[in-house]
């Protein structure tokens, strides 16, 4: 590990800190701002976490944050805060790419409700961050803009698809940032870059502005540095939505008031089929540690078979596509983005889908299109939604018993560049286990616990029922008291 | 890569492909075809599962009617929509003919 390039390590404030600070008129929000602009400015050429900085529209919020303290208000609980946003989030006016080349040059005429409700609070965006194109991939390497890079260790990987929003809370270029998770998109960059990355119950937070892969896995959710902050971020973003057909009509839990409640009395499975095979040992290990703290900690563990979670990933990669060649037919060269011009319009449809997409998405597109054809629906489309109910019945009755589960959130830590890009089936096994949350519309979370035996972050995946994110983020909470190391860069 | 056939054939590929507007090069489709074929071995997991009785499970919530009152409201600015677009005119999206060749 000594031959490790990382980021030098700096300590970053928790947004929790900064806009206390902020909203007493102790620190101004430009000044917090500048900082993390500064460390963007050193260390983002090595990192490559954004598509875009937005200095300037940056400093404008922040000073308009600081008008409003000045002037007796209050801008809210994350007053001064600066955010990250991964690229697939609608910002009004702003270059919105999701790392396509066939949205370049796009900019949304509205900003996605979770944008709006950051802004509300008093959050600084300082920037859209990289991710794999269409939020498709494990790695950020299926990016037309080029990787993101580990800061923990600059020849490895940050994960993926969320790459980007990891890595810059894990570099300290915003103390938090917001991702989307379809298959593991937030919880497994999380757990590769040593921070907290929450995948909340499906519908709690608006899909509005979401630029949609599959629809009903979709989620928006925080990264952080602190399981506080990310819980702030949660409330913030979270509820209802008149906007989006799907929000629950709820507001998000009160996550906040809990974090302090413990695991004493709380009952938690450790999930057998994410602990053998395929899983690294010392990932293993160290899961198996979270556990015995959290049974110190006053909890009863116990592990806990839950057989369907197996199937996931054979469901996921038949749901997903299908989902997302609906989803990206939109992409025509009509209404937005890139447009390759040809004689007709059939014609101009096809070259600009060509030119526009990477392999990636053209090899999901066809897989998907492949799944719903005629005569392979009922086997593979029609048999993968049979099993995201027998995962769902599954999980449901192991939570008759127990309050929520655990498990690794990425079968190994941070893997090397080009590892696993020619094999798609290895790079899609890296979701294997936080896709069934996804399959089933449930609650999921990755908090640093340690690290591998390459010094790399590991990250304990904790699981809840529907609506369960209270006992998530007690078990998180816990977890974070007892880990080993912080999060921050070694 | 065994003797055995490919769950997907090159010409499947290549049709599917075209289905979904995209023209593969044949370095593609040859790829994607052992490419998919694996993820379809992979999925032979649950093609063999027995599942009949199970219901189908197309989302995570139960979708229901929403409905907003019917009130008119603030709606995206028509000038600002189509000026993202690669071509607008008289207040639509322009596009190439859409049959046969340009007039």
């Amino acid at each position: 590990m000594s031959s490790r390039s990382a980021l030098p390590s700096t300590p970053v404030a928790p947004a929790t800190v900064l806009a206390a600070a902020v909203r007493s008129g102790e620190r101004t929000a430009l000044d917090v701002l500048e900082e993390h602009l500064a460390r963007i400015s050193d260390h983002e050429v090595d990192v490559h976490a954004f598509n875009l900085v937005l200095e300037d529209r940056a400093r404008e919020s922040a000073a308009a944050v600081d008008a409003r303290v000045a002037a007796g208000g209050d801008p809210g609980p994350l007053a001064g805060v600066p955010v990250a946003l991964k690229d697939n989030l609608c910002t009004r006016g702003v270059a919105t790419t999701c790392s396509s080349r066939i949205l370049e040059g796009w900019e949304p005429p509205y900003d996605a409700t979770v944008v709006q409700r950051l802004a509300a609070a008093g959050a600084v965006v300082v920037g859209k961050t990289n991710l794999d194109e269409f939020a498709m991939g494990s790695s950020t390497e299926h990016s037309a803009t080029g990787p993101t890079r580990n800061p923990h260790d600059l020849d490895r990987v940050p994960g993926g698809s969320s790459g980007g929003s990891a890595a810059a809370v894990a570099a300290g270029f915003a103390p938090v940032a917001l991702g989307s998770d379809t298959g593991g998109s937030i919880r497994q960059p999380a757990a590769l870059c040593g921070v907290v990355g929450v995948k909340p119950t499906y519908g709690l937070v608006s899909r509005l502005g979401l630029v949609a892969f599959a629809s009903s896995l979709d989620q928006v959710g925080p990264f952080a540095a602190t399981v506080a902050d990310a819980a702030l971020v949660c409330e913030v973003v979270g509820g209802h939505d008149p906007g989006d057909s799907t929000s629950l009509p709820q507001d998000f839990p009160r996550v906040l008031a809990h974090l302090d409640d413990g695991v004493e009395g709380m009952r938690i499975g450790l999930v057998t089929e994410m602990l053998g095979e395929g899983i690294a040992v010392d990932v293993a290990a160290r899961v198996r540690a979270a556990a015995e703290a959290l049974t110190a900690a006053g909890a009863e563990v116990e592990e806990v078979s839950i057989p369907a979670v197996t199937y996931g990933l054979s469901a996921y990669y038949l749901v997903a596509p299908a989902e997302a060649s609906s989803n990206l037919a939109r992409y025509d060269g009509v209404r937005y983005g890139r447009r390759v011009d040809a004689p007709t319009a059939g014609e101009m449809m096809v070259a600009t889908r060509t030119a526009g997409f990477g392999d990636e998405v053209k090899r999901r597109i066809v897989l998907g299109t492949y799944a719903l054809s005629a005569g392979y629906y009922d086997a593979f489309y029609g048999k993968a939604l049979r099993v995201r109910t027998l995962i769902r019945e599954e999980f449901d009755a192991a939570y008759e018993r127990l309050d929520a589960l655990i498990s690794p959130a990425s079968p190994t830590t941070a893997f090397a560049f080009g590892d696993k890009t020619a094999d798609p089936v290895q790079m899609y096994l890296n979701d294997v286990c936080t896709i069934p949350s996804n399959l089933a519309g449930h609650p999921a979370l990755s908090v640093p616990f340690g690290v591998g035996d390459d010094g790399l972050p590991v990250g304990v995946q904790v699981m809840a029922p529907a609506l369960g994110e209270v006992a998530a983020f007690r078990v998180a909470a816990v977890l974070e008291s007892v880990a080993p190391s912080a999060g921050a860069p070694s | 890569m065994s003797d055995r056939p490919e769950r997907i054939s090159a010409e499947e590929v290549d049709a599917v492909a075209r289905l979904a507007m995209l023209a593969l090069t044949e370095d593609q489709v040859e790829r994607f075809a052992h490419q998919l074929a694996d993820v379809l071995d992979h999925a032979a997991d649950i093609e063999a599962l027995d599942l009949d009785g199970v219901e189908p499970m197309a989302r995570p919530v139960r979708v229901v009617n929403v409905l907003r009152p019917d009130e008119p409201g603030p709606a995206l600015d028509r000038d600002e929509v189509l000026g993202q677009a690669p071509a607008a005119e008289d207040g639509q999206f322009r596009v190439p003919p859409v049959l046969g060749g340009a007039p």
